[in-house]
């Protein structure tokens, strides 16, 4: 297992130089950070020194060698916006992507994986159809619309209605003014919309890839095998369906967390979460290029690694490839 | 108690398993057992008013081809088939009848007193716990009071009882790491671990090639020595029927067409499906001319949707009037000899042509 996992590892090693690289490139070649100086009327000179900081004069390689040897020490450089460093930047807005990918991720797997399991076993039932019809819905329905949606129901109108001071769930950011902390109830309380966005499209399609993963399990000889030794049915399911029908699915949940890290922008945006969509678009309107290339090198970095350890999941739970 | 020598069978129970009751009558009985499917081509006729028993210690060969209907009938038997099989019939074990009892009921007396030994053992192996794990879990369901250490004994014990090597290590191994033989042999451990009174092997050695067929087959008939356990034997395979079997019911397009002991099967067939089974069989003893080819029942097995009228060999069949009897009327299973039954119109026919032949 060790040496799979090491395996692994090392093969995404150049993965990550090359991914790393190509997103560098992109971003240095579609952005000029002298652009904003130029204008002025010290431009010159200014522009120059942007220039030799950043290494402009030389190859495309070279930039990107001088801007990893900064990287690997923690050097992300300055963002021209906020002069702020980019590391620090990164891991505020990280922070919080993290809490709402965390929740939304976690709540996701555990209601799709129910909903998927319980359509396969009562396959062609009403409330099968029901699911079926319902993750089409939410496949079909845009993030930017569902959400507008939640906070008109869930936040506004109760609000009006019942002539509340507060909202019951809140529409902006993770904390009121004078809040913070994870564990109490106004977080949850602004958690909830944008969590409750973030999982109608994952839901709908994990539940969906759930169930055609526990019908194709449940249909194979070894859970007739495991009936025919008088295993109760409640057991079949759970220790010889579900346990094979998870494999699949596992890859899946984490190749799609690894995209959702850059991913989550739209809904970011929705309920003004400081996360890593915000930034992202902050950045390209202020053309900020130096946290742009760190925001997509470190993007980039996590897609790698979530594909690394649906690698190492896939391992772990079947030992087939384990072994091999 | 003694400790349990390398050819004894592994005592599973934990506490006085009671003795077996002494049998009166058949241990498993099969009445007029037909299961049909409904799809959207029409109904599919897998098994038509099938009825046989096994007594005790005895083994039965069921024999067939492909959809005849002996898969189905095992299933039916375990209560196994899909909610969208339609069944009717009686299915007696023991003298209760395993078509009434329910779901709950079924869970205990699978794996225990009746327990199945699949073709394919690698798809019927889970392919993510090791070969012990799944044989504890045969033992765990219908005895959950053994402890680890001595499950662990106990797997051990029965994969060295079905000759696998080095068991200690075999043990901890997933499915994939067996060859083929062993992987069936694993199996039959799995089906073995309770003791069960009947045994149903679907087409064990089926893809397995014919040294460990043989072996397979060997552990079987070892295993039913010890156990006085009675074999239902599924195959579609004459020579292993031949090699095993007391009794032989030849089934074809879901009926029964003919049922003796296996003497009487291979040396006095009465039906002429079962002759011409027996005919394309390859044989040492017969000489061969240079051009001859090995013979073949002509004509595909029919679709159980669109049966043939009457009987439903007919078509292929090379004693068949047509127009007459044959493609008009079903003939029902008579006796042509002491517990010997055909379905066939032409029973004296088809004998008189194996004694031709034979002579």
């Amino acid at each position: 297992m060790l040496t799979y996992i090491s395996r692994r590892a090392l093969y995404s090693i150049p993965v990550i130089l090359i991914a790393t690289f190509l997103s560098f490139w992109a971003v240095r070649s579609t952005f000029d950070p002298t652009a904003k100086v130029r204008v002025s009327r010290t431009g010159a000179r200014a522009a120059e020194q942007i220039r030799v900081r950043l290494h402009l004069h030389d190859s495309i390689f070279e930039q990107y060698g001088y801007w990893l040897g900064d990287a690997v020490q923690g050097d992300l450089g300055d963002s021209e916006r906020t002069h702020e460093a980019v590391g620090t930047m990164m891991t505020r807005a990280f922070g919080n992507t993290l809490q709402l990918i965390g929740w939304g991720v976690l709540i996701s797997a555990l209601i799709a994986v129910a909903l998927g399991v319980y359509s396969a076993t009562h396959q062609y039932s009403k409330l099968d159809y029901t699911f079926t019809g319902l993750s089409f819905v939410g496949l079909a329905m845009p993030a930017f619309w569902f959400g507008l949606i939640a906070i008109q129901w869930l936040a506004v109108w109760p609000k009006e209605t019942f002539n509340l001071n507060d909202p019951i769930f809140y529409s902006v950011g993770l904390h009121s003014g004078d809040q913070s902390g994870m564990f109490n109830l106004d977080y949850v309380r602004h958690l909830v919309l944008p969590v409750l966005t973030l999982t109608v499209l994952t839901i709908a399609e994990w539940s969906r890839f759930q169930r055609a993963s526990m019908l194709d399990v449940m249909s194979a000889d070894y859970i007739r095998t495991a009936r025919a030794k008088g295993v109760p049915r409640r057991s079949v399911v759970i220790r010889h369906g579900l346990r094979n029908a998870l494999i699949p699915l596992v890859t899946v949940v984490a190749l799609d967390v690894g995209a959702l890290f850059g991913g989550a922008i739209i809904t970011e945006s929705i309920f003004s979460i400081d996360g890593m969509g915000r930034l992202f678009i902050d950045s390209i309107n202020a053309g900020d290029v130096q946290v742009l290339t760190a925001w997509v090198v470190v993007t980039a970095v996590f897609i790698v690694a979530f594909n690394l350890l649906a690698d190492v999941l896939y391992g772990v739970l079947d030992p087939r490839i384990r072994l091999s | 108690m003694d400790n349990p020598t390398a050819t004894d069978l592994p005592t599973v129970a934990v506490t006085g398993e009671p003795t077996r009751a002494p049998m009166i009558g058949p241990l498993l009985s099969v009445r007029n057992l037909s299961v049909s499917f409904s799809t959207d081509d029409g109904i599919v006729r897998a098994v038509d008013s099938a009825s046989f028993d096994v007594m005790a210690n005895e083994t039965v060969g069921i024999v067939g081809e492909s959809g005849s209907g002996k898969t189905v009938t095992s299933m039916a038997i375990l209560g196994l088939l899909p909610k969208t099989a339609k069944i009717t019939g009686e299915i007696t074990f023991r003298g209760e009848s395993l078509i009434d009892a329910s779901e709950r009921q079924l869970e205990q007396i699978r794996g225990k007193q009746i327990a199945m030994i699949f073709q394919d053992a690698l798809a019927a192996l889970n392919p993510v716990y090791s070969v012990g794990k799944q044989i504890a879990e045969a033992i765990r369901v219908h005895n959950p009071d053994v402890g680890k250490p001595a499950m662990r004994e106990r797997c051990i014990e029965l994969l060295d009882l079905v000759g696998i090597p080095n068991p200690t290590e075999r043990v901890d191994q997933f499915p994939h790491e067996y060859s083929g033989g062993m992987r069936q042999r694993a199996m039959i451990a799995m089906s073995i671990a309770n003791e069960p009174e009947l045994l149903i092997a679907d087409e064990p050695t089926t893809a397995l090639d014919v040294t460990i067929q043989a072996q397979v087959l060997e552990v079987l008939e070892r295993i039913q020595d010890r156990t006085n356990s009675a074999i239902m034997l599924i195959t579609h395979d004459l020579g292993v029927v031949a090699g095993v079997a007391d009794r032989v019911v030849v089934m074809y397009a879901g009926r029964q067409v003919e049922v003796g002991s296996v003497d009487q099967i291979f040396y006095e067939p009465r039906h002429a499906y079962t002759e011409g089974l027996l005919a394309s069989l390859p044989r040492l003893d017969r000489r061969a001319d240079k051009h001859s080819r090995l013979h073949r029942i002509v004509g595909q097995p029919p679709s159980l949707i669109f049966l043939p009228t009457g009987c439903a060999f007919h078509p292929r069949c090379p004693h068949a009037e047509v127009p007459g009897r044959c493609d008009s009327e079903r003939p029902e299973l008579v006796d042509v000899g002491p517990a010997h039954q055909s379905s066939c119109f032409f029973a004296d026919r088809v004998a008189a042509a194996v004694k031709v032949d034979q002579s």
